[in-house]
């Protein structure tokens, strides 16, 4: 019943635009709870991803029941193999997110060996990137999801830029190897989620025109 | 000379000849499959209004072709004339060709009773002979072309009714009237007589329409299996069928092909928005 799919449809859209927020949050607040040592907001950034792991069980579950019922075909049948592959790559950027919130908590109170400036600037970049993949999503856009990926190459030389710093800092002051490890950590959650974002922009350029691509 | 050339453009366009496909991780390509029926620029006309229009597509040997598409596209027009039913149809008149291993089947040194011999036909409704016996009905197709031997008869009527999964249920009442049985029992069993004369080609035209689950089940298993020995064209209605007993599959509308390619890609990318349209349910 077409009524049906695209009831069914809609309400995986929302699913999907409330999970992208939840992650797009996560990412924000890990950061900051990095930058201000707030444990507190740390704490809560873990807390909530379990939330995040339970709308994308909620939201698979929903896509298996739409397969075994309306046996989609053709580009619905596309929507919900892009869905799911989609949630699964939120929420490993929600593990990145606390995986970040974990660090913020073992530094604790201790001194940051530098004053953060290109790794909330790469955070910027992701949660722009994840914004951007899922509006392509929304919009079927093919152009959009591909100028993401461009974007990903901006965090990766973030990334390089941030890592040849916090070594040379180490190389200095041994003593800071611990500290700049951590940092390493976060920094290289973020590389990870914009590679992420890239995936998810290969599913979307699949629900639109039906190819598989390796790598944009 | 300059029409030849568009409508051989546009065959190649709507036709999908890139079939390349994996089985068992071994991959196999469009060169082992051989082509056994081919219409050219098959066109139906009844009276003055068209059943289908210059239609050309391959069939390919033991391979399940599925013809999709709304009510009155024109499918039935094209089976039949496939076998070469329509000669029975007084307004209908057939241009163009159909070959079978590359001879026309309108030629007109062909025997029309020979083709439909080699080229069986299930229909949508049963169509039990009704003054006949089950069993009779079965092996009628055989006692037409002169075998009478009763142990043979008897052999083929038992794989025939086992094959359209119907003997288990008639075996103590083979010689009832074929009418006293159920709407659903009387499709398998016309499914029974079709096979029973071993036909190259098998067409079938909605034959699981008026099963149970449980009966389109086992015909469905029987396409499977048959398509080892037998090519078979099928029309259906449910798009879930189409989509698991087929390797090909042709979309039509208002009489014409819209596209034909491999199943699985029809059904997960078709080409054509018509095609896409037709098959999420967004027509109208
Ligand atoms: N014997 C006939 N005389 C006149 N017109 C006919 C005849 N048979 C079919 N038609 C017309 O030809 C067109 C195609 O009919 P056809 O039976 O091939 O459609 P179909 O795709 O098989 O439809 P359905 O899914 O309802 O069985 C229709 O417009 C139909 O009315
Ligand atoms: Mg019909």
């Amino acid at each position: 019943m077409r009524k049906a799919i695209d009831e069914f449809l809609k309400d995986l859209e929302n699913d999907l635009l409330k999970m992208s927020g939840m992650v797009t949050e996560a990412i924000q607040q890990s950061i900051t709870a990095l930058k201000e040592k707030d444990l507190e907001l740390a704490k809560e950034v873990r807390q909530n991803d379990q939330k995040i792991n339970d709308i994308r069980l909620n939201i698979e579950e929903k896509c298996i029941n739409i397969i075994a019922t309306q046996q989609p075909v053709a580009s619905d049948l596309r929507k919900i193999i892009a869905i799911l592959n989609i949630i699964t790559e939120l929420e490993r950027i929600g593990d990145y997110a606390s995986g970040t919130a974990k660090i913020t908590q073992k530094l604790g109170n201790g001194e940051l060996v530098k004053p953060l400036i290109d790794i909330p600037r790469m955070a910027e970049l992701a949660i722009d990137m994840v914004e951007r993949s899922i509006a392509a999503y929304a919009k079927e856009d093919e152009k959009a999801a591909r100028l993401i990926n461009s974007q990903d190459d901006d965090i990766d030389e973030l990334y390089h830029q941030v890592l040849r710093e916090l070594i040379s800092i180490m190389i200095e002051d041994p003593r800071t190897i611990t500290r700049a490890t951590y940092l390493i950590w976060v920094a290289h959650n973020l590389e990870r989620t914009g590679d992420r974002v890239t995936n998810i922009c290969e599913r979307i350029i699949y629900l639109i025109t039906g190819d598989m691509i390796e790598k944009l | 000379m300059m029409e030849n050339l568009t409508k051989e453009k546009s065959l190649t366009s709507i036709i999908d000849t890139s079939s390349e496909f994996q089985f068992n991780g071994v991959k196999s390509t469009a060169s082992d499959m051989k082509i056994r029926m081919e219409t050219k620029n098959l066109t139906v006309m009844y009276g003055k209004s068209t059943g289908i229009k210059d239609v050309s597509i391959p069939i390919y040997d033991n391979k399940v072709t599925a013809l999709i598409g709304p009510s009155g596209c024109g499918k039935t027009t094209f089976l039949r004339a496939l076998n070469r039913m329509h000669d029975m149809t007084r307004i209908a008149k057939v241009t163009g060709e159909v070959l079978l291993d590359n001879k026309n089947i309108y030629d007109e040194d062909v025997n029309p009773v020979i083709i439909r011999r080699k080229i069986g036909m299930v229909f949508q409704k049963p169509t039990p002979f009704p003054t006949m016996s089950i069993y009779d009905n079965v092996v009628a197709g055989l006692k037409l072309v002169g075998i009478r031997k009763k142990s043979l008869l008897q052999d083929v009527c038992e794989k025939a009714l086992t094959q359209a999964a119907l003997f288990d249920e008639v075996k103590d009442r083979l010689n009832d009237s074929g009418v006293s049985l159920s709407g659903g029992q009387q499709q398998r069993l016309s499914i029974a007589r079709a096979l029973a004369v071993e036909p190259e080609v098998l067409l079938m035209d909605e034959p699981t329409s008026s099963l149970d689950p449980q009966a389109t089940t086992r015909i469905e298993e029987l396409i499977h299996t048959l398509k080892n020995d037998v090519t078979i064209i099928i029309i259906t209605h449910n798009m879930q069928q189409a989509a698991r007993v087929s390797d090909k599959t042709a979309f039509f509308y208002v009489g014409d092909l819209v596209e034909m390619g491999d199943t699985r890609n029809i059904f997960t990318k078709p080409k054509e928005k018509k095609t896409e349209e037709y098959l999420t349910g967004r027509f109208g």
